[in-house]
């Protein structure tokens, strides 16, 4: 008596070898003794997957080839070895989802994944598949596969899955799916089958059984080596990404009348943002609103490094600065990078390293030697504390504050950045 | 001059309050496949969701999503164009099967692979298109540090409560610029549940519940049998060709939305007395539209502003407030004006501007051109 399928007819096709997988699957899990409420079928797109509705298990139908993904987040999902995850798909869905087989074994997903491989696709007309074996025709390949089709079998083994094999879907395999469907992890079974409406007419008189010994597929285990599975990290209560001790309350005094728009522009690895967030945090200090947009290549370890800050007395509204006040710049990179907006300058100041040809520009410009004086990875905070102890806009005092706290603090003396 | 003598302000980006917010509204795990400039995103959730998982692409990111959905639980992703494009096939299924989740996407500049590092407003055209059939793919989008905190809040809620994915648009700069930010005034929020079927009788996973909303049941329970499927279905959840009983279970997912629209329609309207203009706009321009406005109204200018934050689908509300006036600006950082297009097609409107712009945000002085002409 039927437990997992319903007692309707199978919607397949005479003689088609999707009936026997739907037959077994439901005397192998009877083996098991399994409820069916302990069971979610996960099916896709293929002749196969119209077999949902004959269940009588949890069922969840997704897209051509995603089925192997959807089965493996059900089952991280559900987190439950006790709870069965079988995901039917066919040869076409495993050529699309390839990735997501070798993925789920490798991650050992508590599964088992039933490959209908009839070695084309059937519900589109009898298109081949990567799985098509060599010689084999199909009505859009009358000339026959020109290629050996995947061994999925032994790729799946490699990947690290519990259990593999193959089986011939002719006679009772009840006994290896049942092997299949005990194992915990990642299990996988490929039934071998010909489509009774592509497959026969465009190969006439080949024997299932031929073709494939001819293709080099054995039938046999490829893999039945451990029982360890995927079990999901659930961290309850984690911390907030809000510290209270990362406040930094109001301590100084400003003489900011209006918004000052600062463009810090270095190199990768001279601490070119890090110079950038003291300024920001001694601003914030001093009572100051403030705003940090970084601009860097994608390598970040190499290139320019660039900063545009904003502190205001009032709420700032929009953080970009086509027009900065002060553009303050401590490598080649960092000029060859802002040599556009130092030329637009039609004001303000520009703090440059001595090393660095002044480019032309209506800015007031100040040369100063930050990286002889300080070396070349400090020369970006360094310019920082220069820029506050001439502009005197903000206490230089917030700065050596958010200095001291920091962990460069203990690599670096204090009293090397106040020496102008 | 001592202007903010608050104890509570942090240094920021939106990204962390955005995570904090979907963590603390309920969301349980974080699934993601690393993008720049979505990054942040993806290295706070490893710190502070219950559970992290890194995906191997953007396809099996959705995928997963999905699955874990099916079991309860509430999942979160954030991603870039380049990833979203692969993801939108099972944002689709998400719809279908109608199962919550929030992707937070963070607009770039393309097209294909464009500029990581650079930000745009370019991927509303796509949102306002991308489920098969013209269906509502609800978007929320993010235009001030506190939105990322509400806003992601109200996204995971919609989603949740209108059983659907539910897109959080925002670009670069907007989750990771850096700002003082004082947390003392944000909302405290509740985690946001899924609404489980408690009935005896058989479940009907499509059966329509309040508002045209099924109510829940996971693949885990053990008294009703669930079907969840991508493929038009009954209330059964069983597989239909067009039959009547399907067609109605499929419209019904766009009526669903559209009838529950008012409850998740969110703006900002600073209204001006006597305006005969209007600017509109989201996301990261919303910035230099409010100070646009700002010195424009210093200026003697009158001029109202539309920040609209549910962009998808559009609600009516803005149609109303459109017509009050005489000339409408919509700034927004893309060629060729995607809002603008959403709102008044491509034949246009007369008394309809835009400024646009792509590689460099839109600046405050621009829109203030273009209002005053």
């Amino acid at each position: 008596m039927n437990k997992f399928l319903t007692d309707t007819a199978l919607p397949f096709c005479k003689g088609c070898g999707h009936s026997q997988v739907a037959q077994y699957t439901e005397k192998a899990l009877q083996n098991l003794n399994y409820d069916p409420m302990d069971v979610v079928m996960v099916t896709d797109i293929g002749c196969h997957g119209i077999i949902d509705k004959s269940f009588t298990t949890h069922t969840v139908h997704g897209l051509h080839g995603r089925s192997v993904a959807l089965g493996s987040g059900v089952s991280a999902g559900l987190n439950n070895p006790n709870k069965k995850v079988i995901v039917f798909i066919g040869d076409g869905g495993a050529t699309i989802g390839m990735q997501h087989l070798i993925d789920a074994a490798h991650n050992g997903f508590n599964m088992t994944v039933l490959i209908h491989n009839n070695m084309l696709y059937g519900m589109t007309g009898g298109q081949p598949s990567e799985f098509t074996p060599f010689g084999f025709k199909t009505p859009t390949l009358p000339e026959g596969a020109k290629e050996a089709g995947y061994d999925i079998c032994k790729l799946i083994a490699a990947a690290g899955a519990s259990y593999v094999s193959r089986v011939m879907g002719i006679g009772d395999f009840s006994a290896q799916l049942t092997e299949a469907f005990s194992k915990k992890g990642f299990s996988l079974v490929e039934v071998m089958e010909i489509c009774p409406s592509y497959g026969v007419k465009s190969n006439p008189g080949m024997k299932l059984s031929k073709l494939v010994e001819e293709a080099g597929l054995e039938i046999k285990v490829f893999a039945d080596n451990k029982n360890s599975f995927y079990q999901t990290e659930i961290k309850e209560n984690r911390k907030s990404l809000f510290s209270k001790e990362d406040a930094i309350p109001t301590k100084y005094e400003n003489k900011l009348k209006k918004p000052l728009r600062f463009m810090l522009c270095g190199s990768a690895g001279e601490g070119t943002q890090v110079a950038a967030e003291f300024l920001l945090k001694a601003g914030m200090l001093s009572g100051l609103h403030a705003t940090k947009k970084g601009s860097y290549p994608v390598t970040v370890g190499v290139g320019f490094s660039a900063a545009e800050i904003i502190l205001s007395p009032d709420e700032i509204l929009y953080t970009g600065s086509p027009n900065p006040d002060v553009v303050c710049v401590t490598s080649q990179d960092g000029l060859d990078y802002a040599r556009n907006t130092i030329r637009n300058m039609s004001g303000g100041k520009l703090l440059i390293d001595s090393s660095l040809e002044i480019p032309e520009t209506k800015a007031e410009v100040s040369a100063f030697p930050f990286r002889e004086k300080v070396g070349i990875r400090n020369s970006s905070i360094y310019s920082i504390f220069y820029y506050l102890k001439n502009s005197e806009l903000i206490p230089i005092d917030s700065l050596v504050d958010v200095f001291n706290e920091s962990k460069i603090s203990k690599k670096l003396d204090i009293a090397k950045m106040l020496d102008f | 001059m001592i202007v903010n003598k608050k104890e509570s302000r942090l240094l920021h980006d939106g990204s962390k309050l955005i995570v904090e917010s979907l963590v603390q509204s309920g969301a349980d795990i974080f699934i993601g496949y690393p993008i720049t400039p979505a990054n942040l995103l993806y290295l706070y959730s490893h710190k502070r969701f219950p559970t992290f998982i890194a995906a191997p692409d953007e396809i099996t990111t959705l995928q997963w999503m999905c699955g874990f959905a099916t079991t309860g639980k509430i999942p979160v992703t954030a991603t870039s164009f380049p990833g979203f494009a692969l993801m939108l096939e099972s944002v689709n299924m998400a719809l279908m099967m109608e199962l919550p989740m929030v992707v937070v996407l963070v607009q770039r500049l393309g097209p294909a692979t464009g500029t990581a590092t650079c930000g745009s407003q370019g991927d509303l055209a796509l949102l306002n298109g991308g489920i098969s059939g013209g269906f509502s793919l609800p978007t929320i989008s993010i235009s001030k540090m506190e939105d990322c905190w509400t806003m992601s809040n109200k996204a995971l809620k919609m989603a949740v409560e209108l059983r659907s994915p539910v897109i959080l648009l925002t670009s670069k700069e907007e989750v990771m610029t850096q700002a003082s930010f004082d947390i003392a005034g944000l909302p405290l929020l509740k985690p946001i549940k899924n609404n489980y079927y408690s009935g005896k009788a058989i479940y009907q996973p499509y059966k329509p519940g309040k508002n045209l909303v099924p109510e829940f049941l996971a693949v885990s329970n053990k008294n009703h049998q669930v079907r969840i499927t991508a493929s038009t279905h009954n209330q059964d959840g069983i597989i239909q060709g067009t039959t009547a009983a399907g067609m109605d279970n499929t419209k019904r997912l766009e009526s669903k939305i559209i009838n529950n629209l008012d409850k998740f329609t969110f703006y900002e309207y600073n209204k001006q007395e006597g305006a005969e203009k209007l600017l509109i706009a989201y996301g990261i321009t919303a910035a230099a539209s409010r100070e646009a406005i700002k010195t424009l109204r210093e200026n003697g200018e009158k001029v109202s502003l539309l920040i609209p934050k549910t962009l998808l689908p559009v609600p009516p509300i803005y149609i109303e407030i459109i017509e009050k006036y005489q000339k409408v600006v919509i700034a927004e950082e893309n060629l060729g004006g995607q809002y603008r297009k959403i709102l008044f097609g491509v034949y246009g409107n007369n008394k309809v501007k835009g400024v646009n712009g792509i590689a460099k945000l839109i600046t405050p002085s621009e829109i203030m051109e273009e209002i005053s002409r």
